[in-house]
């Protein structure tokens, strides 16, 4: 027990006095995830907006599918992605296999079915008379999709923050696309993962209290949002 | 020329008719009510002319084009029009970006949004609530903030959902007054639903009787009022003196009319042993205490039935051998002692009596 409380003031200080391994292996994480998520948003706000706003065969089982996906294991997406992306792979030839690049790539189809899932959900809850009195008004489906997509603002940001959230606290698929390398590839949850393994629980808790403290960055902002 | 027209339109609901063979005719410039009760189709005959569902049968023609073939024009023809729905939609934001949001998706310059948006607000009274929330209105200014934001764009025809419906009556007058002041100034062409008569009277060059889905007349207000051509449009449009006859003598078109065994005269061209109803408005009686005191062709001895005290007026059934509506100020009832049990005389002129086919 002591042993476990001289590991977590070792990690206070590691953090408190910015050290430069935690630093850089946090930095690289919230870069990563953030870059993911910055580009699922681009593809599911335009997505979701045309699912949303499209009558066609199969809407209900496509969105349906999208939801099943919202709990695929970060390791399929790995797998997945390291097919992809390995040297024998149809992308092989790109060359990305193990960096941050293939990392973004692998969350961003992890992220994609909860942003895009959840981005729906939310242009579902504004009433329809919204987008119909801007249409009446003269707008275009494109002007009235953004009108839409304004009212559901608050629901869309939680969208994407649960993505951010997902994409920063997984493990699986870092570790196998990324290969946890030192100094280039390394994230706070791959790192983890090889402090505790090697024992250097110092490291991994002050790691993991970085990692917590997104964690209540993130539902802080979530509360501030429904609160409105 | 006829700026809209429609032609045996018809929408269908889980394969029931909710409208059906409505042809109609709106000239650049009218004022057209549609009136009728509540589910006879009036906001989805406006919804079809909004472009904003499509309908099952028949066409829209827009200013010369026939709109139902294509929905390629569906934009340009929109964005010639505004629709002002029933219940008051307005966006989250501040007043005056809800008043520019159709000007602002017509890409017009932010200097002429600055002004029409201003001169709009001022029109209908909410200058001093730009920079409000919408959200935060109360439903007669979210209806005024509607109404502005419809009118801000110009448009050529506009169209209103029962625009004062569930206001107080405060707001309905300053509603009525915009309306007013917009058609006199920029000759709009307005298709209005309503079922408030006294506003499409009060508003209207042209009136629609809508019942059950189906256009059952159109004319100006005094045809409606006056003229209705069956019993439920003559029902709906507060004849409350509706009676079977049958023309039992003509000379030329004054006709004499059989009705309970007692002889009514008046102006008719149906023929001799036609069935009729005969209809008589209320306010078109004249109730004296003597029998001669009208010249009158019509002059029934009854007794009042009820007499009912409604606002300044005084609503008094009679039986006259036939049962009669009259309505009679507050002032006179009072001087002639008009209560329940007085014997009367109720009179009525020949040209007062609309007759229509049974």
């Amino acid at each position: 027990m002591e042993e476990l409380w001289q590991a977590l003031g070792k990690a206070v200080e590691l953090l408190v006095t910015f050290d430069a391994e935690v630093m850089e292996v946090s930095g690289r994480s919230l870069a990563i995830a953030a870059t993911s998520c910055s580009i699922t948003a681009l593809i599911c706000l335009p997505l979701g907006s045309l699912i949303h706003f499209s009558r066609f065969r199969g809407k209900r089982l496509l969105i349906s599918i999208i939801q099943t996906l919202y709990s695929i294991p970060t390791v399929a997406v790995g797998l997945f992605v390291f097919v992809l992306f390995s040297s024998s792979g149809p992308l092989g030839g790109l060359d990305l296999m193990f960096t941050p690049a293939v990392m973004v790539i692998g969350q961003v189809f992890l992220v994609t079915p909860v942003m895009l899932g959840l981005t729906i959900a939310a242009l579902n809850g504004v009433d329809k008379a919204i987008s119909e009195t801007a249409v009446s008004l003269g707008a275009s489906r494109f002007q009235a999709a953004v009108i839409t997509l304004k009212h559901a603002r608050y629901a869309v940001l939680t969208a994407v923050i649960m993505g951010f959230g997902r994409a920063i606290a997984e493990v699986g698929l870092a570790l196998m696309v990324g290969g946890n390398i030192k100094g280039f590839t390394r994230t706070l949850t791959t790192a983890i993962s090889l402090e505790t393994s090697k024992g250097d629980i110092e490291l991994a808790l002050a790691l993991g209290m970085v990692l917590i403290l997104v964690a209540l960055v993130i539902n802080l902002t979530l509360n501030r949002l429904q609160q409105r | 020329m006829a700026i809209i027209e429609t032609l045996n339109l018809g929408q269908k609901h889980r394969r029931q008719y909710t409208l059906k063979d409505i042809n109609l005719s709106v000239d650049a410039g009218d004022v057209f009510a549609l009136i009728g009760p509540t589910g006879a189709g009036k906001t989805t005959l406006l919804r079809l002319l909004n472009l904003l569902d499509k309908p099952s049968e028949g066409s829209i023609i827009f200013d010369g084009i026939n709109v139902t073939v294509s929905n390629s024009h569906y934009l340009d023809i929109r964005r010639r029009m505004s629709f002002v729905q029933q219940k008051p939609v307005v966006f989250d934001m501040s007043v005056f970006d809800n008043v520019a949001c159709g000007l602002k998706w017509r890409h017009q310059q932010s200097e002429t949004i600055k002004q029409k948006v201003g001169n709009t607000l001022k029109l209908v009274g909410l200058s001093d609530y730009a920079n409000r929330n919408a959200l935060t209105l109360s439903g007669g200014e979210a209806q005024r903030v509607a109404i502005a934001r419809a009118l801000a764009t110009n448009p050529e025809v506009l169209l209103l959902d029962e625009p004062t419906a569930n206001l107080d009556p405060n707001s309905i007058t300053k509603i009525e007054e915009v309306l007013t002041h917009t058609i006199a100034e920029q000759k709009i062409t307005v298709v209005m639903a309503t079922h408030d008569m006294s506003q499409g009277q009060y508003l209207a060059n042209k009136i629609g009787v809508m019942m059950d889905g189906k256009l059952l007349q159109t004319g100006s207000p005094d045809d409606i009022f006056n003229s209705p051509i069956s019993r439920e449009v003559a029902e709906f449009v507060g004849i409350e003196n509706i009676l079977d006859g049958e023309i039992i003598d003509k000379d030329g078109n004054l006709a004499t009319i059989d009705v309970n065994g007692i002889t009514v005269q008046a102006i008719s061209d149906y023929a001799i042993g036609e069935r009729v109803y005969i209809l008589i408005r209320p306010e078109d009686i004249t109730l004296t205490l003597a029998g001669d005191t009208t010249s009158a062709r019509n002059t029934f001895h009854g007794r009042i039935i009820k007499a009912t005290r409604i606002g300044p007026l005084f609503h008094i059934k009679a039986n006259c051998g036939f049962p009669l509506l009259a309505v009679v100020t507050r002032k006179s009832a009072q001087e002639m002692g008009l209560t329940d049990g007085r014997e009367i005389y109720a009179s009525f002129k020949a040209t007062a009596i609309h007759a229509i086919k049974k």
